[in-house]
């Protein structure tokens, strides 16, 4: 049952998506333009700043990765359909489930483009080592995506919401943010140390159980009234 | 007031007015000389800035199950010691620090953290000033994240590599040097056990007077 729900909501948001493209495109649209910023404060005299390339991805990352989390509940609450979501037979967790994959595939689709685009531009050898990117990638984006996509859901009726999102988001994934940045740029090193990337691996997949763990119970407290 | 509030707080203060004296007869740190001293201060704050965000936690949870509102009220005051105790930590800190590492910040694990850990207790803080209605069960989800960080400060210092002494120190401290400090670890858990209290009763007589105002209104 539970599994059922989350998958059907999951769909619902791809469908949706799929046809409009409404985030997809606007959230890649924005983590480039966040990229071209740093294209001209981070390279001096042609050359780029050693390290930059990992920081950059990750910034555009959880700044076009705002965008996403405030437009899949935006579409939500104006077309009334979160209290129906809310109404409707099923587990509460389920339904945070299925937004929480929703959120993070088009979250990791925006990635498939923006990772070669930050690597060819800051000369980034982040393609050497594909499965520990990944890895990184996905565990980030899920730490990331799983306070996001509860506290998006808490904001919906909130006044404020645009403002408030970054304002709570941001300050609790920090660390995620920190664990992406220093695995990706270890990746990048000279000298490169797997155990060093391991290390920033494991401390995403605890703030991940921590994270996910903590917001399936919230997410039922929250959006229960 | 609770009747044991007034000599409490006489108490407190006279604790306070004590406390430089004590520190100023303990001995000097060997390799840090007299700039150590501030640590009889940093501690006891950074000690009142874990504990707040874990009862800002704890009555959120409670908040959150049973729905009372005198552990949002508990949340809520203890969300700005947080605010207040992480000021006094990170003031002191870097002023010692300017001292003892030549520099007044570093990135490492046990300072990050904690700054994360202000961060949330002002997002909780904003949150409950800019929600508007429904904001308190909101800011009981954010308290929820930010008393998950407070063990990550606690151990940060003994996994990383970082110049910020570990967690082992203040056990193995001779008793010259322990006296002051729990004396004045008391003195700030008085203050903050003070601070909470008038909070909460400010709190209550905002309520109350509300529920006046409404029924004026009827």
């Amino acid at each position: 049952m539970f599994a059922r729900t989350a998958w059907l909501i999951f769909r619902k948001d791809l469908t949706v998506e799929v046809r409009s493209r409404e985030t997809i495109a606007t959230t890649l649209f924005f983590a480039v333009s966040a990229v071209l910023v740093f294209a001209f404060a981070l390279v001096k005299e042609g050359r780029v700043v050693a390290d930059a390339a990992a920081g950059i991805l990750w910034i555009a990352i959880a700044f076009s990765g705002t965008l996403a989390l405030g437009r899949t509940f935006e579409r939500e609450r104006y077309t009334d359909t979160l209290r129906a979501l809310m109404l409707a037979p099923s587990d509460r967790p389920a339904i945070y489930a299925g937004k929480l994959a929703a959120v993070l595939a088009m979250i990791l689709a925006a990635e498939v483009v923006l990772v070669p685009l930050v690597a060819f531009l800051f000369d980034a050898a982040f393609l050497k080592r594909p499965a520990m990117l990944a890895g990184l990638l996905v565990l980030g984006t899920l730490g990331f995506a799983s306070v996001g996509t509860l506290f998006a859901a808490m904001l919906v009726r909130a006044r404020s919401r645009d403002m408030l999102l970054p304002v709570l988001l941001y300050p609790i994934v920090v660390p995620v943010i920190i664990a992406g940045v220093q695995g990706t740029a270890a990746l990048l090193q000279p000298a490169f140390d797997p155990a060093v990337v391991r290390f920033w691996l494991l401390l995403l997949v605890t703030f991940d159980v921590v994270f996910v763990v903590l917001a399936l119970w919230t997410f039922e407290a929250v959006m229960s009234d | 007031m609770p009747k044991w509030f007034s000599p409490t707080a006489i108490l407190c203060g006279l604790m306070f007015v004590v406390s430089p004296v004590l520190i100023a007869r303990s001995p000097d740190e060997s390799a840090m000389g007299m700039v150590y001293k501030i640590y009889y201060y940093h501690m006891p704050s950074a000690w009142m800035f874990l504990l707040a965000p874990l009862v800002c936690g704890v009555s959120s949870a409670l908040f959150l199950a049973r729905g009372r509102a005198e552990d949002d009220r508990r949340a809520w005051a203890a969300a700005e010691l947080t605010v207040l105790f992480g000021a006094l930590t990170l003031i002191t800190g870097p002023l010692w620090a300017r001292r003892a590492w030549g520099t007044w910040w570093v990135w490492d694990a046990r300072l990050t953290s904690s700054l994360v850990g202000w961060m949330i207790g002002w997002a909780y803080l904003i949150l409950r000033r800019y929600g508007g209605p429904g904001s308190d069960k909101l800011a009981a989800g954010v308290a929820l994240f930010g008393a998950v960080n407070v063990p990550f400060i606690f151990i940060s210092v003994n996994y990383w590599r970082t110049i910020h002494p570990p967690t082992t120190v203040v056990p193995k401290l001779p008793v010259s040097m322990g006296v002051p400090l729990w004396f004045c670890v008391t003195a700030f858990l008085l203050l903050f056990i003070l601070l909470m209290t008038m909070r909460l009763r400010l709190e209550v007589a905002r309520t109350r007077l509300d529920a006046l105002y409404v029924a004026l209104d009827e």
